[in-house]
């Protein structure tokens, strides 16, 4: 009923905001592709989350792990959102992606541009873009694989017992984790990067990588606390939440951490071509832009440094909120500056289409949870996890 | 103040932890442990507050951070203004971005080290400190529980010891100090 309720307020402020501004392509699709990145993003860093479970041989997070599997099964829907904006763009439906217009490589054209042309064995347009689609293909390909895999395994481990499953799932999370660290990056490359097509970052996939391992944490977090509250998971005590916590906790530094380093050397070094990135942000999305970076830092510093804030689900659930918030926006100015430059809103298409996804992925993950028991029955560590205490 | 010490020492973490549970049922205080190691879920039992090593370190932390920015704004802004990289450097506030790094690895510093020697100090073990432990077998593979008589009026030392013995002690020792 919530989820329902959330996609039809979703659908109506879209409705709304075609009133009140009018239709806009360029800005639909760029929130289109917000969205669709944000919580594909969330349910990718929860099927890493899984894999890294698993080749870790973690005790504490077995209780938890099928709401981890709940919340990665939008990645089908997510993916299908990205490929859709980028075969779009290839097919000139909108103009996210500066380097799909052909003119920019035609020599003499006003809109040539030297340094995009001479990315094209990377991007390019028409037949010189097969490497770009190849790429986006495998990790498609390889994301919806794991995705299978893991809840395959996963489910065939609570009939069948023994340990064949879990070795079977510690060897292919290795694997998972193998592709994952490539392929994290450049698809942050392919898919955000390239959206601001001059300028180039080393440590930007870490930067996008580590964003949505925290967002996953949260939503994660937030789903355990409402089936805790609801009686699904009996098992799961403060011990549990007081690790995810810390992982809210630490992951939240790691982005603060990579967000920081990136901007400092950027900014000490005050290279033209590398400052750009930053100007444009600083002239038109200041406000939006430090307050989601200090809240992002001082929110999980300030107020979960301590134990017993890890242990209150309270705090817990406002803090994880406003972080989660935090990282939208993030994700947000990643994608706007380079597709709606200045002439950026945040008005009720913004809101709606954030509502609207919110709504289909809380569906997707709920009825992903309702399939198969919320506690594994055979998993080895079971007993552990559930006499797990710190 | 006259008072005798009972050291119970056993062989096994578990035999202990669960001596330790059933000795606090029926209300006899536990003075301390000596372990070579952690044992998990004994803190509760006997009664162990949580550290407030956290709030030291944090407190430490803080005093890293302030001392930092402080020596940097005096060395860098006040005493002898510096034109490093085409940056203005004429406040604190404008070259913030580059006293980072400092400031975190100075935080970082002064919470480990703080904290480091507030444990030491707390638990009086700085080196060439005299050994608290009753016996130098706990640093090895044996577990020493330790009662004090004047905790424990309601039994005499010898019922204490006889229900020591009664969870699987290994050896039993008095100590008057």
């Amino acid at each position: 009923m919530f989820t329902y309720t959330l996609v039809i307020i979703g659908a109506i402020f879209l409705g709304v905001d075609l009133v009140v501004n009018g239709f806009d392509g360029q800005r639909f699709w760029a929130n289109l592709y917000t969205c669709g990145f944000f919580f594909f993003a969330i349910s990718l860093g929860a099927l890493f989350f899984i894999a890294l479970q698993y080749v870790t041989e973690s005790a504490w997070a077995v209780l938890i792990k099928r709401v981890f599997e709940g919340v990665m099964s939008f990645l089908p829907i997510g993916l299908a959102v990205i490929l859709l904006v980028l075969v779009a763009g290839f097919f000139h439906g909108h103009h996210l992606f500066h380097w799909m217009n052909p003119d920019v490589y035609t020599v003499g054209h006003e809109d040539f541009d030297l340094i995009i042309a001479n990315k094209t064995p990377y991007l390019g347009v028409g037949g010189d873009s097969w490497f770009f689609w190849l790429r986006t293909l495998v990790y498609t390909a390889t994301f919806l694989i794991f995705l299978v895999l893991f809840r395959k395994w996963s489910l065939q481990e609570d009939q069948k017992g023994g340990l064949a499953t879990h070795f079977k799932m510690y060897r292919r999370g290795a694997l998972f984790l193998v592709f994952f660290s490539v392929f994290s990056t450049t698809l942050s490359w392919d898919w955000l990067m390239s959206i601001d097509t001059h300028w180039f970052s080393t440590l930007y996939g870490w930067y996008i990588f580590s964003g949505m391992w925290v967002s996953a944490t949260i939503v994660t977090l937030m789903f355990v606390i409402y089936l805790k509250g609801k009686g699904y998971l009996p098992n799961v005590n403060e011990n549990h939440i007081h690790d995810m916590g810390k992982w809210m906790f630490a992951i939240s530094i790691l982005w603060s951490y990579l967000w920081f380093s990136q901007f400092m050397l950027i900014w000490y070094s005050n290279i033209p071509e590398e400052v750009t990135y930053f100007l444009d942000r600083w002239e038109n999305y200041k406000i939006p832009y430090m307050t989601m970076f200090f809240v992002n830092l001082l929110f999980p510093l300030l107020i979960l440094m301590s134990r017993d804030a890890k242990r209150n689900n309270k705090f817990l659930i406002v803090t994880g909120l406003i972080i989660l918030c935090g990282h939208f926006v993030d994700i947000f100015i990643v994608i706007m500056p380079g597709t709606m430059f200045g002439h950026w809103h945040f008005s009720f298409l913004e809101v709606g289409m954030f509502l609207l996804f919110a709504g289909i992925f809380v569906h997707t993950v709920l009825r992903t949870l309702a399939k198969a028991p919320l506690t594994p029955v055979n998993h080895p560590y079971l007993d552990e996890a559930i006499h797990f205490h710190q | 103040m006259a008072d005798k010490v009972i050291y119970a020492m056993y062989d096994d973490e578990q035999i202990l932890l669960r001596g330790a549970e059933k000795l606090v049922e029926k209300g006899v205080k536990v003075k301390d442990v000596f372990s070579p190691f952690p044992i998990h879920g004994l803190d509760p039992v006997i009664g162990v507050k949580n550290t407030r090593l956290g709030i030291a370190s944090f407190m430490f932390g803080c005093m890293g951070v302030s001392l930092a920015l402080l020596g940097m704004y005096y060395f860098m802004i006040q005493d002898w203004p510096m034109n490093i990289g085409g940056k203005p450097s004429m406040a604190l506030y404008m070259n913030i971005p580059s006293f980072i790094p400092v400031t975190f690895e100075f935080t970082v510093f002064c919470a480990a080290h703080g904290m480091a020697l507030t444990y030491l100090l707390v638990n009086k073990t700085l080196p060439g400190m005299p050994a608290r432990n009753p016996d130098p077998r706990t640093t090895d593979d044996k577990f020493v529980m330790e009662l004090r008589a004047s905790e424990n009026h309601a039994w005499t030392p010898g019922e204490l010891t006889a229900m020591l013995e009664s969870t699987g002690a290994i050896e039993l020792d008095q100590k008057d100090i």
